[in-house]
């Protein structure tokens, strides 16, 4: 399970962990899960793309997502956004889908972006991976203050300059970067599980932001590395482990909270 | 296109898709009239759950699409999920959950049945493979959504524009919500039939969206609604029927892509200009 190939699941699997918890903590404090749920969908054709012309799906997601986060931010800011964003989102995943029907792979190859493949995870991409994290926390540790005031207090954060377009800008950057991360490992459709799931429970539990971001990326690590371990043994999409796993920690959170009170 | 008319699938696309392109156009304009489209596009992705689970028990997957339609639609109603507070966490979590089964289930599909192609006609539909015998009971559900429409159309269009007025006049607000929700889980059976779950969306506020942008009147709106769906569907069988001959795999381009395509540019060329000329800024 740890041997050759898998290596790099892990090592991938671990980052996206990390990643994935401390962003998705402020994905839960803004309200934006449907932001990161339609991002992944929408750089499913930047996915299908890259592995048409033979390059790292990795490429194809790290120039989609943004564009996909900024239009949907964009569109996101007008009046009935809902419908333009759905039809935005449906467009991409038809394109995703016209590129990847050019392949002889056709199945599969749709298959593994939409509900995640643990073995197909190259040493290239681990590095791009890696770089990506670590650009991703720094961003995080120096946005954090800001981040923090204009999600829980947008009034103050304005009275004490914080440009809130400018937040949610690179916020939108933030939720692309760790869709480009995760997308190849656990899937376009099961990517937001992971990135709402495990800072809800966080946050069920833990009041303090600290403390909740660090129990978000404890629990999006456990939930990977079940997710990656139990799709190894079993042969099973790495994303029903992903999606379910998720749920249950949400779930037992509300609970032990619900009973705590 | 020599034999474009004597081909049976395209036969069976052709009536499967003017159906599903009627009754869309008729509840669509009601879906974005009341701001319901982030629970047509739940209902959607829920739908995979019923399509991968009928193939596995070997089912006509538009039962799955039916039950699971109905069922969720109903259980929505109750959590209260449709609005903007149906965004949360909990949806989100919930649709989580539901796609990772439906992963798992479509999975199943491919490695323990022959039905290699479940993810594809699932997710992203493909008229092409709609069989003959479902037709009938396509026509069946789309009467049902005809007649029901024609049933609770002033109640339900009181109760969109209007919910204090209405509720005043003694509409049954709670009741015509939930019977709506459920038209809408019938019609989204349909539309993914037509163009699979997760596109599903396109065709089912799509062709209103634009045609709301048209004409404020509703019929009005319902009728071109559903003379686009039909331009929208009719125009994907035959552009994926000359696409046999296209490159670069020669194989066919896939129907689905083609209809979403259409409704995409239809709804750029109406919105686009008013966008460039007058940049509304909206309250989030």
């Amino acid at each position: 399970m740890f041997s050759g190939f898998m290596v790099n699941a892990w090592a991938v699997g671990t980052i996206i962990g990390v990643v994935a918890g401390a962003v998705g903590f402020f994905v839960v404090l803004r309200g934006a899960s449907f932001v990161a749920h339609a991002v992944p969908l929408s750089s499913f054709a930047g996915a299908a793309g890259a592995s048409l012309v033979g390059a790292d799906t990795v490429m194809g997601l790290a120039v989609f997502a943004p564009v996909a986060a900024l239009s949907i931010g964009w569109l996101g800011r007008r009046r009935r956004s809902d419908v333009a964003t759905a039809l935005v989102v449906a467009t991409m995943l038809g394109l995703g889908s016209l590129f990847l029907s050019w392949r002889t792979e056709y199945v599969s190859a749709v298959y593994g972006l939409l509900f995640g493949d643990i073995v197909g995870v190259s040493d290239a991409q681990l590095w791009l991976t890696s770089a990506l994290a670590a650009a991703g926390l720094v961003a995080v540790a120096l946005m954090y203050r800001p981040l923090l005031l204009s999600s829980v207090a947008p009034e103050v954060a304005a009275a004490r300059g914080v440009r809130r377009g400018l937040v949610d800008v690179l916020f939108l950057l933030l939720v692309s970067l760790v869709t480009t991360m995760s997308v190849p490992v656990v899937g376009a459709l099961l990517m937001f599980p992971l990135m709402v799931g495990p800072p809800a429970a966080a946050r069920a539990v833990s009041r303090s932001p600290l403390s909740a971001i660090a129990l978000a990326v404890g629990v999006a690590l456990v939930t990977v590395w079940v997710a990656i371990a139990a799709s190894y043994l079993t042969t099973w999409p790495v994303g029903f482990f992903v999606g379910t796993v998720a749920a249950a920690f949400y779930l037992a959170a509300r609970a032990w909270s619900a009973l705590r009170r | 296109m020599t034999g474009f008319l004597q081909s049976g699938p395209v036969h069976v696309a052709l009536e499967a898709g003017a159906l599903t392109a009627v009754v869309s156009g008729l509840v669509g304009v009601f879906v974005v009239l009341r701001g319901q489209s982030f629970a047509g596009h739940a209902l959607g992705d829920l739908g995979t759950l019923g399509g991968s689970g009928a193939y596995l028990a070997n089912v006509n997957p538009l039962w799955g699409f039916v039950g699971v339609g109905a069922v969720v639609a109903g259980a929505m109603d109750l959590l209260g999920v449709q609005g903007r507070r149906g965004r949360d966490v909990a949806t989100g979590v919930v649709l989580g959950a539901a796609l990772g089964i439906s992963a798992l289930l479509l999975y199943l599909d491919t490695t323990t049945t022959s039905t290699t192609g479940a993810t594809i006609t699932v997710l992203f539909g493909s008229l092409f493979a709609v069989s003959p015998g479902t037709v009938p009971p396509m026509a069946g559900l789309a009467c049902l959504g005809v007649v029901a429409v024609a049933f609770v159309y002033r109640p339900l269009l009181l109760a969109s524009v209007h919910p204090e007025l209405a509720s005043i006049r003694g509409v049954p607000i709670r009741a015509v919500t939930l019977g709506f929700l459920v038209l809408m889980g019938v019609t989204v059976s349909l539309t993914s039939m037509v163009v699979g779950t997760i596109l599903s969306p396109a065709l089912l506020i799509g062709p209103p969206a634009v045609a709301l942008r048209l004409s404020r009147r509703p019929p009005v709106a319902m009728a071109m609604a559903a003379g686009l769906g039909l331009v929208a569907t009719w125009g994907g069988v035959v552009l994926a029927y000359a696409s046999q001959t296209w490159p670069p795999a020669h194989a066919g381009w896939p129907i689905s892509f083609f209809v979403v395509a259409i409704i995409f540019v239809a709804f750029v060329a109406v919105e686009l200009p008013s966008r460039l000329v007058r940049p509304k800024r909206g309250p989030d």
